[in-house]
């Protein structure tokens, strides 16, 4: 009975490891702008290029900051929830258009419905670095004091709007 | 044969292409080219997170290159732009993290499970060991004498 203890306890352990594993994805590196001051931009909007819009214009209100570009693939997939979203006036919606054309941002937004506020272009990617995008798109929280508060990786879905993202903006429309 | 070969040749344009920027700033400047290809090697490329920035095509490792380069060329240090990398994308773009309170398990992880290895290595030769012991007189007796009385075999 004894010597079969060791290799079941080795199993247990084996597998407890590898079952945690296939629940991570390794493809969410956790930001590490949680809790830190959105970094600052001053970029031209996508609309009209001759006004600008900066992080700091922003302070004062929860907003999102969605990253996304006409040559995204998986933008397709969240775009019909943000343009839901955007009509129920719910939460202040600002987009980062990362690393696009100025004439193809357009056309997609004319063909799949624009629901941000305002659009910003990023045509190098700078401020994208400096948001530390990796996988477009990418969905910022940002609270009223300009701080990052939580990072969805990916396509926003039904269930991270339903259970994250918008129970998080209800908390921090409460906060000063 | 024919396509698979004509693909290949496609496939590597393509990727000619890419570096094309890249050899050009290469020409003009060998030895900050050698420093970015050192920074860009300590660092992961998040896209395809296997590669190091310096080897990976994708269009991000692209950007950090350039970003890399510029800072480098600014009179940053190598530890500053590491830093800079660290403050947007986390430790996970370190290909070496830094060793502190929630990396020690990846730093000291592999040597604990060698040093266990190492043990059930050594007690299993132990047990080996005792099992091949030489047989006690008294045995050794009870052996022959089983062996002498057993009849001859065909």
């Amino acid at each position: 009975m004894k010597r079969y203890l060791l290799p079941l306890l080795v199993f247990v352990v084996m597998a407890g490891f590898l079952a945690i594993g296939l629940k991570l994805d390794p493809r969410e590196v956790p930001s590490p702008l949680i809790g830190k001051p959105a970094p600052a931009f001053d970029l031209p909007q996508l609309a009209t290029p001759d006004q600008r819009l900066a992080a700091k214009d922003l302070r004062g209100q929860v907003w999102l900051l969605n990253v996304w570009a006409s040559w995204c693939v998986a933008c397709r997939q969240e775009h019909p929830l943000l343009v839901e979203l955007s009509k129920s006036g719910k939460v202040k919606l600002y987009g980062l258009n990362y690393k696009d054309k100025r004439e193809d941002a357009l056309r997609w937004l004319a063909n799949f419905g624009d629901p941000y506020l305002k659009s910003i272009s990023d045509t190098d990617g700078l401020v994208g670095i400096d948001y530390g995008v990796y996988g477009v798109p990418e969905t910022f929280v940002i609270d009223k004091q300009g701080v990052v508060r939580y990072k969805q990786i990916g396509p926003v879905t039904a269930e991270a709007l339903r259970d994250t993202l918008m129970p998080l903006v209800a908390k921090l429309e409460q906060m000063p | 044969m024919m396509k698979r070969t004509l693909l290949a040749l496609v496939l590597a344009s393509a990727m000619c292409s890419a570096g094309a920027t890249e050899a050009a700033s290469l020409a003009t400047d060998p030895v900050l080219e050698a420093r970015v290809m050192k920074v860009a090697e300590e660092l992961r490329c998040l896209v395809c997170q296997n590669e190091t920035i310096a080897a990976s095509h994708a269009d991000l490792a692209v950007d950090l290159r350039k970003q890399i380069r510029s800072q480098l060329s600014q009179g940053q240090s190598e530890r500053q732009i590491l830093d800079f990398m660290v403050e947007r994308y986390g430790d996970f773009v370190l290909y070496r993290p830094a060793l502190k309170a929630s990396t020690v398990l990846l730093w000291v992880g592999p040597f604990v499970l060698l040093l266990i290895a190492a043990l059930a290595l050594i007690r299993a030769i132990r047990g080996r060991q005792r099992l091949a012991a030489p047989l006690a007189p008294a045995d050794a007796d009870r052996a022959r004498r089983l062996l002498e009385e057993s009849p001859p075999g065909p």
